[in-house]
């Protein structure tokens, strides 16, 4: 009887250690794979990876909205904000385009200095020429103020090493368009993508803007 | 040289995880939230189930050391889950050529098979908690992603995530009813006493 009964302590002792570790083990899991509690979806967590790390970005060749060549490496030297759309998106572009117009107009003055620059990318180049950007722009804002281009990747591999530097998910939906993880990045002077934000956060990001740029 | 030829449910558990893991079928389930959550996970853990009934009674007495009445293997389940809960978890696994062969390998070998081990040696208490606590968390996820108004997953549209989201409320209502079900009229140790002797414990 003794013996049976030690028998069901010691069992009882060694399920609590080993599920003791594997919980302990199982937490730390967990913290690694959430940046320690901090990023549980994916979105969270390239904000949270670039805020830790900026990421290089690749000097992929774009054609803008007047059919002009250039790479993310010739704007060296200004602000970028970088948002990612398709011209004929019915959603989420159209708040884009609308912050992006307003953000034109409230940086009118770092932008006429040449030291912030806004730049929208096609994720969908064969359907968006450069004729098809100049009016994706025109829809937006009453006039060229100077400050905001239309681009798409001139490559199908430069527009994927592109989402994947920015970390940007491009699905089709049903109807023929596509679903994406709309945000505005920020990238600094040295070319590095150092923020993103909301859409519709515009106080924030002009604030985070003004604070760089006083530096 | 005689061919070894495997158990029964090795076997079907092959069967099933290369069913699930043809390309066809894996682009299809996973191609929608709701079916990868509510159709690839589960039939994935079923595998691993199924190889619980290979388990060597050897074995098993051996795991029962370390796993009085099936507890550590629930922690284990419970852990396991909790990881392949996280949206970034199930976003990665979709995009990602490396997490995806963790999910496969985990999911029936780290979920599936130590539900399987241990839930027959649960006692009835152990076995409510997991239940309750098992339906509660589909009312948690379902009531989330029916409600959240951003995406949580990257991969997936959220018309798909609030269509997960209604399934998984109706389907912890439906666990809710058939656990009320057995409270009131069944007994929740009945099928598990004649399968296995429960105490490994030695009766002197």
């Amino acid at each position: 009887m003794r013996a049976g009964i030690d028998a069901a302590w010691t069992a009882v002792l060694r399920t609590s250690l080993a599920s003791g570790a594997l919980l302990l083990a199982g937490g730390v899991a967990l913290a690694a794979a959430t940046d320690g509690f901090q990023a549980f979806t994916t979105e969270t967590a390239r904000r949270v990876a670039v805020r830790r790390q900026p990421a290089d970005l690749p000097a992929v060749a774009l054609e803008n909205q007047s059919g002009a060549r250039f790479t993310l490496a010739d704007l060296r030297g200004k602000w970028l904000l970088v948002d990612f759309i398709y011209t004929r998106c019915p959603s989420f572009c159209t708040v884009l385009g609308g912050d992006f117009a307003q953000l034109e107009r409230q940086l009118a003055g770092p932008i006429a200095q040449g030291r912030v620059q806004l730049l929208s990318i096609s994720f969908d180049p064969t359907q968006d020429p450069p004729a098809e950007l100049a009016a994706y722009l025109r829809r937006f804002r009453g006039r060229d103020m100077g400050g905001w281009q239309a681009a798409r990747p001139l490559t199908a591999d430069g527009l994927r090493s592109l989402t994947a530097a920015f970390g940007v998910t491009v699905i089709r939906d049903r109807l023929g368009g596509y679903t994406h993880n709309a945000a505005i990045h920020l990238v600094d002077p040295e070319g590095r993508l150092v923020d993103i934000f909301d859409l519709g956060d515009l106080d924030q990001l002009r604030g985070a803007i003004e604070r760089k740029l006083s530096r | 040289m005689t061919r070894k030829r495997w158990p029964v449910p090795v076997r079907r558990a092959a069967l099933l995880v290369l069913v699930l893991l043809a390309p066809p079928v894996r682009h299809g389930l996973e191609a929608t939230m709701t079916a990868q959550m509510l159709v690839q996970l589960p039939l994935l853990a079923a595998a691993g189930w199924l190889l619980s009934g290979a388990v060597p009674p050897r074995v098993l007495a051996r795991v029962e050391r370390w796993s009085h009445r099936g507890f550590t293997g629930l922690v284990l389940v419970t852990v396991t889950a909790a990881f392949w809960m996280l949206p970034r978890s199930l976003d990665a696994a979709t995009s990602h050529t490396l997490i995806s062969v963790a999910k496969c390998l985990s999911v029936p070998l780290l979920i599936g098979l130590p539900f399987g081990v241990s839930w027959p040696r649960m006692g009835f208490v152990v076995r409510g908690v997991f239940l309750v606590e098992f339906v509660a968390s589909f009312f948690r996820l379902g009531w989330l992603y029916l409600i959240s108004p951003i995406r949580l997953c990257n991969n997936y549209a959220l018309g798909d995530q609030q269509r997960l989201g209604g399934s998984m409320l109706a389907i912890g209502g439906g666990l809710l009813v058939w656990l009320a079900w057995k409270l009131v009229w069944g007994r929740f140790e009945s099928y598990s006493s004649t399968q296995v002797h429960s105490s490994p414990v030695p009766q002197q």
